[in-house]
């Protein structure tokens, strides 16, 4: 295992976050913060409970989950993507580090930076309402799964992205829809039972449910099925990147 | 002289059907400079990226340090040192940054000594703090050698170093790579100059169309192939050549006022002895005569023309 190669791909990924602070943490939290002002207190004051939590609660496992999601495919995306672009990829392709150490290194960081935001958001919702955490270890045992998930389907969309826009198009057009669809702001049993059954079929459902058990209890689907459906999307991840690295596939073809 | 690279039966095939490298053989002798020649497409940034590990092979061995580049690539890798044709460079870290990350990246531990040896040499060290994106050209090509150079690799790659450089710049960068030279890196480039070649090289390989068409040490192919040129600066100008001389491959060129004579230097006898005798003989005098050698590029353009 080259140890010094992980951690200097871990450290200059890191290093570019702070760099791009602004991008990274601040933007994602100013977005967060106004989604709790229109939505948690313009209008939530006027929803009555959800389940027997206040709407201003009921939301925020949704949106640190919107905000961890979207940003782990972000950063992860953008990290494997942008050396492509600028050609500083054939230094890590001409290293003498496996496939493996390269997914820990571009992975780790964008899990890791996914995983700070996600609790910097969560305090900052703490500043708009009352928090109680009923199961932290679980939580975080979500948020570090949902991290890690999502960044492997990020490096798997820089990959897979020869520009911009393909890096654009699916985290906009699949998964923000997704992700909006899967119950950040309601909870699916509210749902006409069509819809119910439509919803269902979104992977993200089962992630958000999860994630606000671990917070009130409250799930749209059994807590041992949302664990079962992350796993299942991590190993097809982790399968796609095998396949990737294997074939060289937009790498070394 | 062992061989530290080898490559064997080596061709490629890329998704859209071209092939880039058809059965290639070579060996690179360890600790010497050799220079790849060939026209553009012809196979080398192809060749080097597979030795590298940047493109796969379709078929074939290739062999760095003893270690097969696929099944022992951790051992092979750390043996080399590439600088890419194009300048890639993360635009927004410092010279020290990016160095470090490279030494990195091979695994090998922190050396600050070293890297500044190695900015020294490449006279980076009072740009070490810059942003590499506030270098010149010249100065981020230097870069990336120090990138390439980080982790003391045995081989170093060269993939048109000074393509873009100017006169003076170019002179720098061959003193930097005799400097390698000497202290034990086998170096590879590829060059469109062939003066570069001519200048540096101890063997040249020609490429062309995925083939390697020649390797030969740069002395014995200059020999070998070269051919000179005996230009007489007649006193009054021929309307045509005398019956006598007709025995000899002669010109008459510039309206009669020069006779040219084209003659093999790898042949025992050049015939100029006999040529000159059986000019004085015609009665036709000459003012002025020069010889020339016909350069690598001469050699490298028929090369390429007859393959």
């Amino acid at each position: 295992m080259n140890y010094r190669a992980i951690r200097a791909i871990y450290l200059f990924e890191m290093a570019r976050t702070w760099r791009t602070l602004l991008q990274s943490i601040v933007s994602p939290v100013v977005s967060t913060s106004l989604y709790f002002v229109v939505f948690g207190a313009a209008i939530g004051s006027r929803i009555s409970e959800v389940e027997g939590v206040s709407y201003g609660t009921f939301i925020v496992p949704g949106l640190v989950m919107l905000s961890v999601l979207t940003q782990s495919i972000a950063n992860a995306s953008f990290g494997i993507y942008f050396p492509k672009f600028v050609g500083t990829i054939y230094e890590i392709l001409s290293a003498p580090i496996s496939y493996f150490e390269i997914v820990l290194g571009y992975v780790g960081a964008a899990a890791t930076k996914s995983i700070i935001l996600g609790l910097i958001i969560l305090a900052t919702a703490g500043l708009f309402v009352p928090l109680h955490i009923l199961h932290p270890i679980w939580m975080l045992t979500f948020l570090v799964l949902t991290a890690v998930t999502f960044s492997l389907f990020g490096f798997i969309i820089g990959i897979w992205a020869d520009g911009f826009e393909k890096l654009q198009m699916i985290p906009m057009l699949v998964v923000t829809p997704l992700t909006f669809l899967g119950g950040s702001f309601y909870s699916v049993n509210m749902l006409p039972p069509a819809w119910h059954t439509v919803a269902l079929l979104n992977p993200v459902v089962y992630l958000i449910s999860g994630f606000r058990w671990s917070f009130y209890e409250i799930a749209d689907v059994s807590v041992s099925v949302s664990i079962g459906m992350t796993l299942a999307f991590l190993v097809m991840c982790l399968a796609i990147i095998w396949w990737i690295f294997r074939t060289g596939y937009r790498l070394k073809n | 002289m062992s061989s530290i690279i080898s490559v064997a039966n080596l061709s490629k095939t890329y998704g859209s059907g071209f092939k880039a490298l058809k059965n290639v053989n070579l060996d690179i002798k360890r600790g010497e400079i050799f220079a790849l020649l060939g026209p553009n497409g012809a196979g080398k940034t192809t060749l080097i990226s597979i030795i590298c590990g940047i493109a796969n092979p379709s078929e074939g061995k290739v062999t760095v340090g003893g270690e097969n580049i696929q099944t022992s690539y951790r051992k092979a890798r750390s043996l080399i040192g590439l600088v890419p044709q194009e300048l890639h460079t993360d635009a927004f870290e410092s010279v020290w940054a990016t160095v470090s990350f490279s030494r990195g990246l091979f695994g090998k531990p922190k050396n600050p000594a070293y890297i500044e040896k190695v900015l020294k040499d490449l006279s980076l060290w009072e740009k070490k703090d810059n942003k590499i994106l506030t270098l010149s050209g010249g100065m981020k090509r230097r870069v990336m050698i120090a990138k390439a150079l980080s982790h003391e690799p045995q081989i170093l790659f060269l993939d048109e170093p000074t393509a873009g450089v100017d006169v003076e710049l170019r002179k720098g960068m061959w003193e930097v790579v005799r400097t390698l030279q000497q202290s034990g890196v086998t170096i590879i480039l590829t060059t469109h100059y062939i003066e570069e070649a001519e200048e540096m090289a101890d063997r040249i390989g020609v490429i062309n169309k995925g083939e390697i068409v020649l390797v030969e040490n740069k002395t014995t192919l200059m020999q070998k192939l070269g051919k000179k040129r005996l230009t007489l600066h007649l006193q009054g100008k021929l309307s045509a050549l005398p019956e006598s001389l007709s025995q000899y491959k002669l010109d008459l060129c510039d309206s009669g006022a020069t006779l040219v004579y084209d003659y093999d230097t790898k042949g025992e006898r050049t015939g100029i002895t006999s040529l000159l005798g059986d000019l004085r003989t015609a009665g036709i005098r000459f003012n002025d005569l020069d010889t020339t050698q016909s350069s690598l590029e001469d050699i490298f353009v028929d090369l390429v023309r007859t393959s």
